[in-house]
């Protein structure tokens, strides 16, 4: 695939009513291409993780289009929107949200059993992924018997186990330290990105900026900069 | 689906303190629930041994008869009545009574006496010991070996004791369906021997049994009677009658209610509650699922069957747990009068499901209101 995996159009995003109203994202438009590794970067409060929310089908914009692999997505029923993210997006949270009670393996194997696959064959190409990101052997544990490091690849693991199109990454490395965080992204950036993927990933960690394709930085709820390759910190 | 209901199954499960609060809660309530309305429906049965264990299609007594024990006697005109009947195959004539037996170590033991039909022995128990037709010997009395039989000091054949004077032998041993509510032996004889040894009023008839031609005549029969200023009672109305008795008159059913609404609400408060923050623990959780790309109602599945597996695995520990402890009860205490019926099994589950709906109900709430941008935040 080439050309542009995600574009916003014109994104307003505001909460609260009246007075006490707040603008998050203020006529936004950006495009993310396939093959790009695409960061989005800012200060606190800029409205990095509410774009990315609006983008990925979770946040509904007050106004503006989001169109993702030519559809767009805020026509579909909440129902339709689910299955757009199920099978056209991998998350990676900021917390990693994973499932203590359920093993290592299980939790890879999430978002293959959302797609109604067999239960073993979940798990069979679950560990498949495990082992692409090296945790084949911490596969029987529960996740809170793994380092931050090691959950983060989980996390990672789950996000790609279902081949998605478009990977999110919401602050990936905020809880990691420098090695790990850049091996990680480095990882992600040789291993994921490829023609029919595109990862776009808020940070606003510096030690990664070197692996972007291209950058944006907001401020305010707009993009008040957008380079080729990562942007050196202000 | 199954495989979301795996992962379901696998987060109530291995949260084995939160799974293992909601199972004790569940069972407790299901226990106490089953006890009590176990316990009151033995009341009840045992309150209907009479009618029970002597079986009759219709009973005749007077309007004012509402407890077996507390027959009120019938002239005998209305024997004759009751036969003269259309629809009527056969009616004899009941003897029920109370006395006091003095035993060979000279103890005194009230013994409840049923006089039957000399000519039919209508009503007969079942023999264990010795031939029916015994009770025709002299001085015969048949003892029911129930719970209450050691009281009479174990009695065999040919046991002798003193009835008001009279001399008794005991000529058979029976056993009968369910035994007495209020704890005494029960001695059966003919009708002609009864009135004889016990003192009676002048009337000496204590319920007219009537075998119908055919159930169709039996509201005839009831209609007919009527008009004789007299109550005819198929088996199941006068057991109904006589539970309506115990549940609305004496306070018995009142009480135990109460007892079981209390039990209900303790297991429906500890269940809603370890339920409720058992989802509001794993609500980050399901926010994650749906911004992966659960959908609602299968969030709402995943709630269910959590619930409905806790319920049912309470309701058949709590059920088990009751069994047990009736069984080992009735060991220790001969008397002990509970008795699971389906009823009370099936009372118990509904109760549970009105738990598992509840719990269901405000933790569907929360999670279906559950925003993946709160998730995503952080």
């Amino acid at each position: 695939m080439t050309g542009a995996a995600v574009q916003a159009i014109d994104l307003v995003k505001w909460f609260g009513e009246a007075e006490a109203r707040t603008y998050a994202v203020q006529g936004l438009s950006f495009e993310a291409n396939f093959g790009e590794m695409l960061y989005i970067t800012g200060p606190s409060g800029s409205g990095k993780t509410t774009l990315l929310s609006m983008i990925s089908g979770i946040l509904r914009p007050n106004a503006g289009t989001v169109i993702v692999e030519g559809k767009e997505i805020w026509r579909l029923s909440p129902n339709e929107i689910a299955d757009f993210r199920l099978h056209t997006i991998g998350f990676v949270f900021q917390d990693y949200h994973l499932f203590p009670t359920l093993t290592t393996l299980e939790n890879v194997a999430i978002p293959l059993i959302l797609r109604k696959q067999d239960w073993n064959a979940s798990l069979n190409l679950a560990m498949e992924i495990l082992d692409v990101v090296g945790l084949k052997d911490r596969a029987p544990l529960p996740p809170t018997k793994l380092s931050g490091g090691e959950q983060q690849r989980v996390a990672l693991a789950r996000a790609i186990v279902s081949r998605p199109d478009i990977l999110i990454f919401d602050e990936p490395t905020a809880s990691l330290d420098g090695v790990t965080g850049r091996r990680i992204i480095g990882f992600v950036k040789e291993q994921l990105l490829n023609e029919q993927r595109s990862i776009l990933i808020v940070t606003h960690d510096a030690r990664i900026y070197e692996y972007a394709d291209r950058s944006i930085r907001m401020e305010d709820g707009r993009i008040v900069e957008m380079v080729t390759g990562g942007l050196h910190e202000k | 689906m199954t495989g979301i209901l795996k992962i379901a199954f696998k987060l109530l499960v291995n949260d084995r303190g939160k799974f293992a609060a909601l199972i004790v809660g569940i069972t407790f309530a299901v226990f106490l629930m089953v006890q009590l309305s176990s316990l009151f429906a033995g009341i009840l049965s045992k309150a209907s041994a009479t009618i029970i264990n002597i079986g009759a299609k219709v009973w005749v007594m007077d309007p004012a008869v509402n407890n077996p024990l507390n027959s009120i006697q019938l002239p005998d005109y209305i024997l004759d009545a009751v036969r003269s009947i259309d629809g009527v195959k056969y009616a004899v004539p009941l003897y029920s009574g109370t006395a006091l037996v003095k035993l060979r170590d000279g103890i005194y033991q009230p013994a409840s006496v049923l006089g039957l039909d000399d000519a039919s022995l209508v009503g007969r128990p079942q023999m264990i010991e010795g031939n029916i037709d015994d009770i025709f010997a002299d001085n015969g009395f048949i003892v029911v070996k129930d719970e209450e039989f050691p009281k009479l000091e174990n009695p065999a054949i040919g046991t002798t004791f003193e009835i008001n004077d009279h001399r008794g032998v005991v000529v058979g041993i029976a056993r009968v369906t369910t035994s007495g509510l209020f704890g005494i032996p029960t001695l059966y004889t003919t009708f002609t021997r009864a009135i004889q040894y016990i003192p009676s009023t002048r009337f000496t008839i204590a319920y007219i049994l009537v075998e119908p031609k055919s159930p169709a005549d039996v509201p005839y029969i009831k209609d007919e009677v009527a008009k004789a200023g007299y109550l005819a009672l198929t088996n199941a109305e006068f057991q109904q009658r006589v539970a309506a008795y115990y549940k609305y008159q004496t306070g018995v059913g009142t009480n135990i209610l109460i007892m079981t609404t209390i039990s209900f609400l303790v297991g429906l408060s500890i269940c809603a509650q370890t339920f409720y923050t058992f989802v509001l623990e794993n609500m980050d959780k399901f926010g994650a699922l749906k911004a992966i790309g659960a959908k609602g109602y299968e969030l709402v599945y995943m709630i269910l069957f959590q619930a409905l597996f806790t319920g049912v695995t309470g309701y058949g520990l709590g059920v088990g747990l009751s069994s047990v402890m009736i069984a080992l009860a009735k060991r220790r205490v001969p008397n002990y009068a509970a008795m699971i019926t389906y009823f009370n099994l099936g009372l118990a589950l509904l109760m549970v499901l009105v738990i598992v709906a509840f719990s269901s109900y405000i933790a569907v709430r929360k999670v279906i209101k559950i925003e993946p941008f709160d998730i995503f935040r952080g």
